[in-house]
Formats: structure tokens, sequence, C-alpha cells
């Protein structure tokens, strides 16, 4: 691509991805490298101390004590479990869409897009109001509800695209060939949702890893995730090194998913994720 | 022919729009609620509308998040439009690079951009204090980042609007005597328009629901909607919070509502 071509097409939009996602990655990648001198300070020495807290190595006590591990394994759990959530409430939810008449079908697919556009925080903290009375504000609980209800039309959408595609004569025919319906369904149908699953379940278990609000509002601080982690040495510990060195093993987790997505399912799959 | 569906399915469809409806229900009828802490009906009011209305650190918050949308939807359409263009249009050496560039910023946690931008703005404030300039987080903070995250969403509306289009399209324009610049504006550009404008209304959209980018970006003295939401919410609660909330529930209904209604693509008659 020539020069001229490049910066009146291409140019300015990768140049301000450049600016603002490179170059602040790279800076991030130097201060999770810096030591913590005052509150939200940073300065040599240089060290890799942030990275051993990160994986637990304790300096202070000179002993591996893998809290943050545990902090990450119980976000990979939650986001996890909050995603399963999604697939059994959502993925019914695809199919009965999918089979209505036309408009029908407009409508039901604007009562799904609705909740999604109406500002999260507001989603969120309703919860709070039909919690309070049963005494499940702030838990655990509230924080799984919260993710799910947050994610969900994140899950349906992209599962609602590959249900609308699906050639149910391969049903018709599983089932001419003595199939059960249940297998006929696993065999015939699902195989063909696989796309549509895939993308809905990347699309929810990565926004559930790194979600901070839903446990800030509604866990209370029983449920303190990566996310959770992170914000706060942003906020009050101010520690921005070690807040560095943990932003960078949830991004490195989620680019490791996304790496390996786009080695299985090839360029266009990940054109596709777009 | 499609199928029926069976009665279970469709009361299960039926209890997940429950699931997604009941809060913003509740929302809205606890904002009539005539009670200070909200738990029980304690009778119907309307003045929590009242002290919304005398609030005015919630106009000057609309303000600033009507005027972040505004702006930033401005810069990255044109943005992402000339991407979306250049990868239609292109062959391109980088592709996989430059794909995962655009996908980045759909997938990096919001946390995790909103902290990078942070420490980015508190080195380039360093710099510029240095070099005699002073200036603090706020609107063009948020602004900017808010840019950086909405180029990919309209970038892809955009490419998936000309997907179906064949370069021919730009090689008659050229034999018509059209140079790029021309073909672009006035045969791409009227074809991808409403591939545009949708990317544009979801880049506003993101603008306007987007808190944790701008949490971490904004500093002290500017904040839009959502933040201020936030900050109040960890507060405790208070009932003019669900007055905001009701309307601003509302709103965005209507607006969708009448989008879909603009948009429903005209059956043919005949």
């Amino acid at each position: 691509m020539n020069p001229r071509r490049f910066f009146s097409t291409l140019g300015p939009g990768v140049l301000w991805l450049a600016a603002f996602l490179i170059v602040p990655s790279l800076i991030m990648l130097g201060y999770s490298l810096l030591t913590r001198t005052d509150l939200a300070q940073v300065g040599p020495p240089w060290t890799l101390e942030n990275w051993q807290r990160v994986f637990g190595y304790d300096a202070l006590f000179r002993e591996w004590v893998p809290d943050n591990l545990r902090v990450l394994w119980r976000s990979l759990v939650i986001a996890g479990l909050s995603t399963l959530l999604c697939v059994v409430m959502g993925y019914p939810l695809a199919f009965y869409i999918a089979r209505q008449e036309d408009r029908r079908k407009q409508m039901l697919l604007l009562l799904l897009v609705i909740p999604f556009w109406i500002n999260f925080l507001i989603r969120v903290y309703a919860w709070i109001l039909i919690l309070r009375p049963f005494g499940l504000y702030p838990s655990t609980a509230a924080t799984f509800l919260g993710m799910v209800y947050a994610l969900l039309p994140f899950f349906v959408l992209p599962v609602y695209a590959s249900v609308e595609k699906v050639d149910w004569r391969l049903l018709e025919a599983a089932q001419d060939l003595g199939a059960s319906p249940a297998r006929a369904f696993l065999a015939g149908v699902v195989p063909q949702t696989l796309p549509g699953l895939i993308a809905g379940v990347l699309l929810t278990f990565i926004p559930a890893l790194g979600m901070f609000v839903v446990s800030d509002i509604l866990g209370g601080a029983k449920t303190a995730l990566i996310g959770n982690l992170i914000q706060n040495q942003f906020g009050q510990a101010g520690d921005w090194p070690y807040g560095s060195a943990l932003s960078f093993l949830l991004m490195g987790v989620v680019l490791l998913g996304l790496w390996l997505y786009a080695r299985a399912a090839g360029q266009k799959g990940l054109e596709e994720l777009l | 022919m499609r199928p029926r569906t069976s009665p279970l399915l469709a009361g299960w469809a039926w209890l997940v729009y429950a699931f997604l409806y009941l809060p913003m229900l509740v929302l809205i009828v606890f904002s009539f609620n005539d009670s200070r802490f909200g738990a029980t009906w304690e009778g119907f009011t309307t003045r929590w509308y009242g002290v919304l209305f005398a609030r005015s650190d919630v106009r000057e918050a609309l303000t600033n998040t009507l005027l972040v949308a505004v702006s930033s939807t401005l810069i990255s359409t044109v943005l992402g439009t000339l991407v979306g263009f250049a990868l239609w249009r292109y062959t391109l050496r980088w592709r996989t690079p430059l794909t995962f560039l655009l996908v980045m910023p759909i997938v990096i946690p919001d946390v995790v951009m909103g902290v990078m931008l942070l420490m980015f703005y508190a080195l380039v404030r360093g710099g510029l204090e240095r070099a005699g300039w002073t200036f603090e987080n706020g609107f063009w903070t948020v602004m900017f980042a808010h840019v950086t995250f909405q180029i990919s969403y309209v970038t892809l509306t955009v490419r998936s609007r000309l997907a179906g289009y064949g370069q021919d399209l730009m090689e008659a324009a050229a034999d018509l005597g059209a140079n790029t610049f021309q073909a672009f504006r006035q045969v791409i550009l009227p074809l991808a328009l409403p591939g545009v404008l949708s990317g544009a209304l979801l880049a506003f959209t993101l603008s306007l629901d987007d808190f944790v980018v701008t949490y971490f970006t904004s500093g002290s003295g500017f904040r839009t909607l959502p933040v201020l939401i936030y900050t109040s919410v960890k507060r405790g609660v208070t009932p003019d919070i669900n007055a905001l909330s009701t309307l601003l529930i509302v709103f965005t209904a209507a607006v969708i509502v009448a989008g879909s209604l603009l948009l429903r693509p005209r059956r043919g008659r005949a």
C-alpha cells in the first residue's frame, strides 16, 4: 500500500489505535517493571517484584502465597459459571425466537435488544432494589445474577444469528434415518449452531472475566475478582506497578484465549468475531 | 415452513424475558415511591423527579455525557469508515496484525483499557508539564478514550455493509472517469451509508453507556452520568437516582423503538 493511500484511508485510524492502545500497553509494561515510590508515583529501580507478587511470591515473608492466583481462579470460575448460565438460559431462547413468524420475531428481537442498550450501571443497580428485601444483597449469588443479567444479550444475539441459518432438513433426515428426536437434534442441529455458540461464549466469558462493577456493586467485599483487585491498585491502594502487572496477567489470559480461537478458526474466524 | 415450537420452549422464553424486564420495572415503580429508603411501598409521589431536576450536578453530568458522545462519535465514525473502506478495497499485507489491532479494543477487558489510558495520560501530562504546558484529565482525555474503543465497532459495521459488493464497483467508477476519491465519495459512501449510520449509532450508545473507561480517564472534576450514578450508588441509594434511571430507561427504549420503526425494511407489496 503506497503512503498516500495509507494516510488517506487506513492510516488515521490505525495510527490512532497505535497511539492509544499499543503505546499505552508498552507504558503499562514499563510501569509493571518499576517500583512504587509514593501513592500513585512510580520510579526506578527496575524490578521484577511486581510480577513475583502477581504469581504469589510474597516479598515480605519470602514464601509462596498464591492469593492472587486464587483470585484469578475465582474470576475464571465465576466467569465460566456465568457463561454456563447464559448458555442454559439463552440457547433455548435463540431457538424460540428463530422459529417465530417474521413480525413476531422482529418484536422479540427488539425486546431482547432494549435491555442491551440501557445503561449497564442502571441495570446492575436495579437488582439492589429486588435483592435487598430478601437479604441477598450484597452476596456472591447477587454477583452471579448481575453478571448473567448483564451478559445474556451478548450471548443470545450471535447464537440467534446462527440458529437463524440452520438447515432443518438435516433434522428431518436424521429422524428419517431412525434417530430419536434428542439425538437428531444433537447430531443435526447443534453442530450447525457451533460458530454462534462459540462467539456467544467468548463474548460472554471475556467481559465476565474482567468485570469489576457487578461484584463491586452487588457482591460487596465478599467476592473480590481480578477486576476488583486491579481497580483497587489504581484507587485506594495507589500501587500502579503492581496494578499494571495484574492487568497484564488478565490481558494475557484474554489474548491467549483469542489466539487459541484464531488458530482454530483461522483468519476468517478472527474477522467474524469482529 | 417453520415447525411449531413446544409450549415448554415458549414458557422458558417468557421466563427469560421476565428476568430481563423485572429489574427495570421495579426501578420504575420505586421511582414513584414516597419513601426515603425505598424498601417498602409508601404511596405514590413524583417528588423525586423534582429533586432530580433541581440538582445542578445532574444537569452538568448530562451535558458532559452528550458532549463526549457527540464529539467522539463524529471522530470515530470518520476514522472507522475509512478503515472499513480500506479493508474492503485493498489487499493488505499486514491483514492479520491489523485485524488483531481492531479486535483488541473489543476484547481487552475495559478495566485494563481504563488503567492503561490512565497511565498513558499521566505520562503525557508529566511530559507536557515539563515543557511548560498544563492539562487536567477531563473532557479531552475521556473523549479520546471513547474514540479508541469506538473505531473498531464502526469499522466492523461499515465493513460488513460493504462485504456484499464487488471491486467491479470501483472499476466501473474508474471507467467512467472517477478517481478513487470521487468513487469513494459518490459510489461507495452512499452504498455504505446504512452501515456508517448504524456504526455511528452504536458508537454513540457505547459512549453513553461507558462507565469503566470514563471512570479511569476523567480525573476528579469531570463527571458523566454513569460516573455520577456509580458514585451515588456507592454512597447509598437515593430515590432521585431511581428517577434518573427511569428517565434514562424510558428515553433509551423510546429511541430504539423509534429507530427500529424508521429503519424497518419495507416489504415489497407486489
